[in-house]
């Protein structure tokens, strides 16, 4: 089976990732999108490991796989943060910078 | 086995997985509950896993079960736990035609990805991983050799990015107590004086048909006592609604 029927999937996973960053407003769902295009990535990195032939990309994708732990980690700290404070996880409320 | 029941295989469980986690990810993203949007997650990440282990990377597989299925969705839900159930989708839209907006530019992303990929990558032969895992003796021992040579730095200075991952965390959900802890004559005060009454609240299902916690207690004149109901019920909106044949039961029993 051709690999780039899996790189095709992860192009559309990334893209469904994206729809959900864009339309959605809550904070956890955003990142859980943001998780899904990280993810998507991967994917096609392990495919184009196996389409070239050397393990480079699967180890690329190990590393992505790190860096998206660590950033969740963050990410979600922060989250609470800002519900601590606001007692809302939109994303529309935070917006005192704009002004 | 020959290359050909290999190949069919392969195409099968391709095409289970590639369906479930498409299937997974629009369910993500049209949740109207948060948790719901996690656990179709979870099912995306699974199959993904799945996806790994045949294009010969076991070990990508493993690890993300354990880091995403294992690890990150655990804090997601936890999170999701401490955040509240009410933590759902306002729909009023800040940015007017955002939405549809949005929809319209991500499917343009990806019919132009798709079609860029498909085209790009139409004629190109797969080498297959099959000589590189040999060469070490496994996968996990190739990616070993790797890490541990080629991208020895990047690999040290993942150690540091995790370490202070783990302390931003710390720092971020630490919190500082500016004043000193309220003692219980402070807050039995601060009950008295504040508007709500002191007393306890009246009990779900008081004069109600049931006295499960879902039925709100009625009120003299019938009206449910929002009051009576634990918060994340109504925030959840799992409340049962009033059965007019209470009022009516309790009116008759009045007028006795």
């Amino acid at each position: 089976m051709n690999p780039s029927n899996y790189v095709i999937l992860s192009a559309l996973l990334f893209g469904i990732g994206a729809v959900g960053v864009l339309v959605r407003r809550n904070a956890i769902v955003v990142f859980m999108s943001v998780e899904l295009m990280l993810n998507a990535s991967n994917l096609a990195f392990v495919a184009f490991a196996r389409m070239h032939g050397n393990l480079d990309g699967q180890v690329v994708a190990f590393f992505v796989m790190v860096v998206a732990a660590a950033e969740v980690v963050v990410g979600l700290a922060i989250i609470v943060q800002i519900f601590r404070t606001r007692r809302s996880a939109s994303i529309d409320e935070p917006n005192l910078l704009k002004y | 086995m020959t290359g050909m029941e290999v190949d069919t295989g392969e195409a099968v469980v391709f095409w289970a997985c590639a369906i479930l986690s498409v299937l997974g990810a629009i369910g993500l993203i049209t949740s109207r509950k948060a948790v719901h949007s996690a656990l179709w997650m979870a099912l995306t990440m699974i199959n993904l896993a799945v996806l790994y282990v045949t294009n010969n990377a076991p070990f990508l597989g493993m690890v993300q079960v354990i880091v995403y299925t294992g690890a990150v969705m655990m804090l997601f839900l936890f999170v999701l736990m401490v955040v509240g159930v009410d933590a759902s989708d306002s729909l009023i839209e800040t940015i007017k035609g955002q939405r549809w907006t949005a929809i319209f530019l991500g499917l343009l992303l990806t019919v132009l990805m798709v079609w860029g990929l498909g085209s790009a990558l139409a004629g190109i032969p797969s080498v297959g991983l099959d000589a590189a895992n040999r060469e070490d003796g496994g996968n996990v021992q190739g990616i070993a050799h790797l890490i541990f040579t080629d991208y020895l730095i990047v690999f040290e200075v993942t150690s540091a990015l995790l370490i202070t991952a783990a302390m931003g965390a710390m720092v971020l959900a630490h919190r500082e107590h500016w004043q000193p802890k309220p003692t219980q004559a402070e807050l039995s005060q601060a009950r008295f004086l504040g508007d709500e009454h002191p007393g306890n609240r009246p009990s779900p299902g008081t004069f109600a048909r049931h006295n499960a916690v879902d039925t709100p207690a009625l009120l003299p004149d019938g009206t449910p006592a929002d009051i009576s109901i634990p918060g994340p019920l109504l925030a959840r909106g799992g409340v049962q609604p009033v059965d007019i044949e209470d009022v009516h039961a309790i009116e008759e029993a009045d007028s006795l």
